[in-house]
């Protein structure tokens, strides 16, 4: 079997929890026999010479050229795309990126996350234009290829798989990551809505990352629920113990948060729930890193609360200094007030680091070796916090079988039951 | 003779209520009052109510014939007398019949028998004595904490002076021999044992009304036929079950009643049984052949050992870090503290915190009121954090005078809860710091404490829906394989009895008297989860 994939980012470029995904499906795809096509539009400033560079931390060896994978990647074929495109990017945040490469160019990645920008309405047609000439070109692609189906990675891809399978008559897939509900909250944007609404009116199967998700496809898009399907992620085992030297220079526990500091991440209760733990016990130490559009106040908050001293933030982290913040964390909390999934608490698990994650991550739903609470019920997350600190059984416990449970979840198994998508489209 | 022996156990936990690390050292209540009051109430009216009333008929009906046995935890006897007092009552309506034998067991239901035996008898005694005011007999037959039995718990409670004791008939144990005859103990042949047949008894409790099951539909005929073809070498059928089993776990609308209606008419008519207690049956059998049980057994989970309480670490570390404080709790007048070291010994504790997650987790949850067993853990501990923060101070200050004493605060637990001992333990107790606590703690702080923790479980009621949990678990589904309860066996520490405890004279409370202001917040949290959940 062959396919036509369409994402938006691939190794070495990885800013986060999705694209570690989709180069964990396809990885997952090649070694089940399936070739890959993989097209992605290639994010602005952010030229060819790193490739062999790897970046972010946790996931990462992902140099293409290594050996153990090169058979696999030798069903890879690999494809760039113009665009100023990025993951992540809800309808304002392409704005202020828009507005920020006018004014100040390069560098995107770190200066994205940690600018803020005001801005009219006035680029929404640069948008529109980016996404159908990523679709007019996928259609152009997708008559140059040879494959038997297409999967198109969240909305952004959406118009561009749909423009392949109306090019081809091939099946189409496509893979919900996350939606507009999960970026906006209730302040959702029609034109992105509809780009999104239209993909999975559009295609033969829809995949979904957790339940959760699969919930709001079906309710919010009014998708038949008979074709959505969901798919839960993985995490790629640790095959090459990278020696990452690390020592820490106080003796207090620390507790992390890592992500990006937005509405959906839910940073204020993690801020919170610290506050609780420091009143009770003033060995703990607490780190959010990561950046966003609600670090100002975040920070702010902090101060108010006065726990500057014990409360650090470092800004948004990539590479080798992921892999350290994990090696010095204790605990690690994703407060999610909507996350489709969750990567990163598979991460620190995998890393020995036991996690408190919210109930609204779909993580959630296949996790057993983690405490899970409501994200707004802040008096239970500071509870699992100073559990995990106090009760040295319990950290031990979930540290030891948390890596066991992330080992068994597997990429092969997620790409196994994609592959039976493909086929139920395929036969449809 | 032969004899069907019916035993039903009745026991609900004191469930702990979300217990937060920041009230350590300030709020001392910890016991989910609302939740306990209303599963008591609920299961009082699906199942103890009428369930009473229909024994209270058949045996009326089936005269001499029928006659049953039930054993109440001390637990279950203590929130009946704060919640439910006709449900006593009823009980002690069966008891005037004479034909429904009333067993002991410990009064925490606890596993005390598992490490210290001092505490083990000393919890037996408290139990048999509150039997005998209640029900008007003292006990002679004992069932032990789930079941569980082993040969040197069996010597143990022999010189306790009880002649027989009920525990499971495990296959590992039994091997090809058959439960359905009079066994005595190992090491002391003049304790008989009685023998659980959990394929008969679990054809009730577990498997009535699944309809994937062969026997499904369960009519008395049919299981009565299922007794004939045992043949008719057979002396004593033991059906031991959670009472509960009738209208809680199997619903009223399965049918339950109806089956249990028609079953002794069933059995008298056509077979050579008839309904018998243990200690009837322990004068007229004699046992046939010592029965070898070196580890501990129970009729928990599928390995029938004790895993299901002290399977992980997490579960001994609770279970080491409680029975540490004993001889400091031996040591302690306070009557509170005695109450709460008391039910936080309760097997429920540390059967939430099991992670066996194949096999018999699905009958974890349903009995477990917690998301998983790791808040289980938490909150355990956190409560057992308050607890030695209390013993420690009752300690320090132990040689002022008492007066002050425990009226504190919180406690806004039981309506009632005076009423509640009318054992005579702890009576006495009570007595010691009398009059002016009543007054004070009554009047004063518990007001204001208790209405806005009253209120708000109030909203949580409906929405949460809690279902069943408690007691022991019908479950036990097929026994199966394996497993030798050998490898699970008990640390060692176990072994070694408590040591005498030095008496102290009272404590003074001094630090008690603060507020319980935290828990406000704590339960408008609760509420909204509630909300969401649903």
């Amino acid at each position: 079997m062959k396919v036509l994939m369409f994402g938006w980012e691939f190794p070495p470029h990885i800013t986060g929890g999705l694209g570690t995904a989709c180069y964990g499906l396809a990885k997952g795809l090649l070694k089940q026999g399936v070739e890959v096509v993989f097209v992605v539009p290639k994010a602005y400033g952010d030229e060819d010479n790193n490739v062999a560079h790897i970046v972010n931390a946790s996931d990462m060896e992902i140099d293409l050229r290594n050996k153990i994978y090169q058979r696999y990647w030798n069903n890879l074929t690999y494809i760039e795309i113009g665009s100023k495109l990025v993951p992540y990017m809800g309808f304002n945040d392409y704005l202020r990126l828009e507005k920020k490469l006018q004014v100040e160019g390069e560098n995107i990645e770190d200066g994205f996350y940690k600018r803020k920008f005001s801005f009219s309405g006035k680029y929404q047609s640069n948008l529109m234009e980016e996404v159908h000439q990523y679709a007019l070109t996928a259609a152009m692609i997708a008559t140059q290829y040879d494959y038997d189906i297409i999967h198109a990675h969240d909305w952004l891809c959406y118009e561009a798989g749909i423009a392949a399978k109306a090019a081809s008559g091939k099946p189409l897939v496509i893979h919900v990551h996350a939606t507009e509900f999960d970026r906006s909250g209730e302040n959702v944007n029609q034109v992105v809505y509809d780009i999104e609404r239209r993909g999975m009116q559009a295609a033969d199967k829809v995949m979904t990352v957790s339940n959760l998700t699969r919930q709001i496809v079906i309710e919010r898009y009014g998708v038949d629920p008979a074709k959505v399907f969901t798919v839960y992620n993985a995490v790629e085992p640790i095959t090459i113990k990278k020696k990452v030297e690390f020592k820490k220079h106080f003796p207090e526990k620390v507790v992390t948060f890592l992500g990006r500091i937005t509405f959906q991440k839910g940073p204020e209760y993690f801020v919170e729930a610290a506050n609780q733990v420091l009143q009770q016990d003033e060995n703990v130490r607490f780190v959010m890193a990561g950046s966003g559009d609600l670090l100002y106040k975040t920070v702010r908050r902090v101060a108010e609360l006065g726990m500057g001293s014990k409360f650090h933030f470092t800004g948004f982290l990539k590479g080798v200094d992921v892999d350290r913040m994990f090696l010095m964390s204790d605990v690690y909390v994703m407060p999610s007030i909507s996350e489709p999934f969750g990567i990163s608490p598979l991460e620190a698990m995998r890393a020995g680091v036991p996690v408190v994650i919210s109930n609204q991550s779909g993580a959630s739903e296949i996790l057993k070796n983690a405490l899970k609470v409501d994200f707004w019920d802040v008096d239970a997350m500071a509870n699992a916090i100073y559990g995990l600190l106090h009760y040295p059984t319990l950290h031990k416990h979930l540290s030891v079988k948390g890596v066991e449970e992330v080992d068994s979840l597997k990429w092969e198994n997620a790409a196994l039951s994609n592959l039976k998508i493909y086929h139920k489209a395929l036969s449809k | 003779m032969k004899a069907i022996c019916l035993y039903l156990q009745i026991h609900q936990p004191l469930r702990l209520r979300n217990y937060r690390f920041f009230e350590m050292g300030q709020a001392h209540n910890y016991y989910d009052d609302y939740q306990n009051q209303y599963l008591i109430n609920r299961i009082a009216e699906r199942s103890y109510l009428p369930m009473n009333q229909l024994i209270l008929d058949l045996i009326k009906k089936h005269g001499k014939n029928f006659n049953i046995s039930l054993s109440i935890s001390g637990v279950a006897l203590s929130q009946f007398e704060w919640y439910a007092p006709d449900v006593l009552r009823s009980f002690q309506k069966l008891a005037k019949t004479g034909q429904v034998e009333f067993l002991a067991e410990t009064d925490g239901h606890t596993l005390a028998s598992l490490t210290n035996i001092e505490e083990f008898k000393k919890q037996v005694k408290l139990h048999s004595d509150k039997i005998e005011s209640l029900f008007g007999k003292r006990p002679t037959t004992f069932r032990n904490t789930e079941l569980i039995y082993s040969d040197a718990i069996g010597q143990v409670v022999h010189s306790m002076g009880y002649n027989i004791m009920l525990t499971e008939g495990a296959r590992p144990i039994l091997g090809w021999k058959s439960p359905n005859y009079m066994y005595c103990n190992a090491k002391e042949p003049k304790l008989k044992v009685l023998l659980r047949n959990y394929q008969l008894s679990d054809d009730i409790s577990f498997r009535f009304s699944n309809q994937s099951w062969q026997g499904w539909p369960l009519t008395s005929e049919k299981y009565v036929k299922w007794i004939l073809d045992m043949g008719n070498k057979e002396e004593v059928v033991n059906l031991f079950m959670d009472y509960e089993t009738f209208g809680e776990h199997q619903a009223q609308e399965t049918g339950i009643f109806e089956f249990f209606k028609a079953l002794p008419t069933e059995v008298l008519k056509r077979t050579p049984y008839t309904f018998a207690t243990p200690s009837t049956i322990a004068q007229k059998l004699k046992p046939i052949a010592p029965v070898y049980v070196p580890y501990p057994i129970s009729w928990a989970d599928e390995e029938r050992d004790i895993s299901a309480w002290l399977g992980n670490e997490l579960q001994n570390e609770a279970f080491e870090k409680l029975y540490e404080l004993s001889d400091k709790v031996a040591a302690c007048k306070d009557p509170e503290i005695q109450k709460d070291w008391m039910f936080l010994q309760a097997s429920d504790h540390f059967y939430y915190m099991c992670t066996k997650w194949r096999g018999s987790a699905d009958v974890h949850k349903y009995f477990s009121h917690y998301p998983s067993p790791y808040e289980a853990f938490i909150n355990y501990m956190n409560i057992l954090s308050d607890f030695i923060i209390r013993l420690n101070q009752n300690s320090l200050n132990n040689n002022q005078p008492n007066s002050t004493q425990k009226i504190m605060e919180k406690e806004p637990k039981k309506a009632t809860p005076e009423k509640v001992t009318p054992a005579k333990k702890v009576a006495p107790a009570k007595k010691a710091a009398p009059a002016k606590k009543a007054a004070p703690a009554k009047k004063a702080a518990p007001a204001k404490e208790a209405a806005p923790a009253k209120k708000a479980p109030a909203k949580k009621a409906p929405a949460k829906k809690a279902p069943a949990k408690k007691a022991t678990p019908a479950k036990k589904a097929v026994p199966a394989k394996k497993v030798a309860p050998a490898k699970k066996a008990v640390p060692a520490k176990k072994v070694a009895p408590a040591k005498k405890a030095t008496p102290a004279k009272k404590a003074t409370p001094a630090k008690k008297a603060m507020p319980a202001k935290k828990v406000a917040p704590a339960k408008k949290a609760t509420v909204k989860k509630a909300a969401v959940k649903k």
